[in-house]
């Protein structure tokens, strides 16, 4: 029963994410895109750590630490290097 | 149902009703700065309720510490790295939004 449920609101996140891919085709500016990303990532970290519980390999939950370490690298990093070189990327 | 069991579906279906209103505000916002009021506040209180309901399924043992480590380390930069990208879009001059009829 747990392992549906929690099945069930990884589903519901991957699909939300789907919507800020959206957002990062559309977005008319840099940093709507990066957000929108940083959105995206903060849901496959949740979806990694639910689907962890679900299939019972906490060694999965690893994953999700260090994914999340990596998405508020990514978007620290895109903001200075936008502030201090002008545009990057 | 068990009481685990109503505690994870409870904490389930508030995480996925604010995902869905932060993937709401993330479309029909209209502005990168209210963009980012949505993706950081909606988002981060999903992660948190997702991540109690993964911890609240593994009880009290080694890998709800993990699970509520990750939690903790979520709450604190989901908003920083939110504030970090605003602020760069502020420096860059990106405009923010107003209505017609604002002086």
């Amino acid at each position: 029963m747990i392992e549906a449920i929690l099945l069930g609101a990884a589903t519901a996140f991957v699909l939300t994410s789907l919507v800020g891919i959206y957002r990062v085709v559309v977005g008319p500016t840099m940093p709507d895109r990066v957000i929108a990303i940083n959105f995206i990532g903060s849901n496959v970290v949740i979806v990694i750590a639910l689907i962890a519980a679900a299939i019972g390999e906490p060694g999965a939950l690893d994953i999700a630490l260090v994914y999340a370490l990596l998405n508020f690298l990514l978007s620290i990093s895109i903001s200075k290097f936008q502030v201090e070189r002008g545009g990057a990327l | 149902m068990t009481p685990r069991e109503i505690a994870v579906l409870l904490l389930s279906v508030s995480a996925v009703f604010f995902a869905i209103v932060a993937a709401v505000g993330l479309i029909r916002l209209p502005d990168i700065y209210s963009r980012t009021h949505a993706a950081s506040k909606s988002e981060t209180l999903g992660a948190i309720l997702a991540l109690g309901a993964v911890a609240a399924s593994y009880g009290f043992d080694y890998n709800a510490l993990k699970v509520v480590l990750l939690l903790l380390f979520m709450f604190l930069t989901n908003p920083t790295a939110a504030h970090a990208i605003a602020r760069a879009a502020r420096e860059r001059g990106i405009e923010p939004w107003t209505t017609e009829d604002e002086p």
